[in-house]
């Protein structure tokens, strides 16, 4: 199994979300071709209506720890709510440009 | 000094601060380059420490905060979170609060 899908599995297992969306930017970075360093995750569960922003943060952290610990080098978090997600049209933030700070 | 206690030293005595890759003019990593321009257009001094220079804070920071990620923002001795949250919070206008009312505490 990919990391890529590993991150969809564990984060599908740990939220049930309503919306999932795991992309894998490693392309846009200073890495080998191929690489499952960089993802962005958007996910839209209503188990985060309790939770403020760094809460819902530590808890994809925690789903995610060992991929964290041993593959993932940036992940970059976008969480929401059913409601949250409708007010923004579906659309989550774009990822920052590469500035080559992965080889250092 | 151990390590840790250098964090806390730094998270103690920098009301304001930020861990990153690089520095805020010269930044290497994009989500650190995002979280520090958002930091510097709230207007108030705040501090950095560069995590590439720090290897001993980079490998020790994310177990004492919990948090595997950089860059970091600490405000009063509490993690605020990393670039998502920053940006966020950017977007709802509450950096720009929380950052002023950290400010205001020490104008007095």
């Amino acid at each position: 199994m990919t990391v890529q899908q590993i991150i969809e599995q564990k984060l599908q297992a740990g939220f049930s979300p309503s919306h999932l969306d795991v992309s894998n930017e490693s392309f846009m970075h200073n890495v080998p071709e191929g690489s499952e360093s960089h993802f962005k995750v958007v996910i839209v569960s209503d188990e985060f209506a309790t939770k403020r922003l760094i809460g819902r943060h530590r808890a994809v952290n925690a789903v995610l720890a060992d991929e964290l610990a041993n593959h993932i080098h940036a992940l970059a978090i976008h969480t929401y709510t059913e409601q949250e997600w409708t007010k923004l049209q579906e659309q989550s933030p774009d990822s920052p440009n590469c500035m080559g700070g992965s080889k250092l | 000094m151990e390590t840790v206690e250098k964090i806390q030293q730094q998270i103690s005595e920098n009301p304001i601060l930020l861990y990153m890759k690089g520095s805020p003019k010269l930044p290497n990593c994009g989500f650190s380059a995002q979280a520090s321009q958002a930091l510097m257009t709230c207007g108030e001094e705040f501090a950095y420490v560069d995590i590439l220079q720090n290897p001993d804070i980079r490998a020790e920071l994310p177990k004492y905060a919990d948090w595997p990620t950089f860059p970091q923002l600490w405000v009063d001795g509490e993690l605020v979170g990393g670039c998502d949250i920053i940006m966020e919070m950017v977007q709802q206008g509450e950096l720009q609060t929380i950052i002023k009312e950290s400010a205001a505490k020490r104008a007095k």
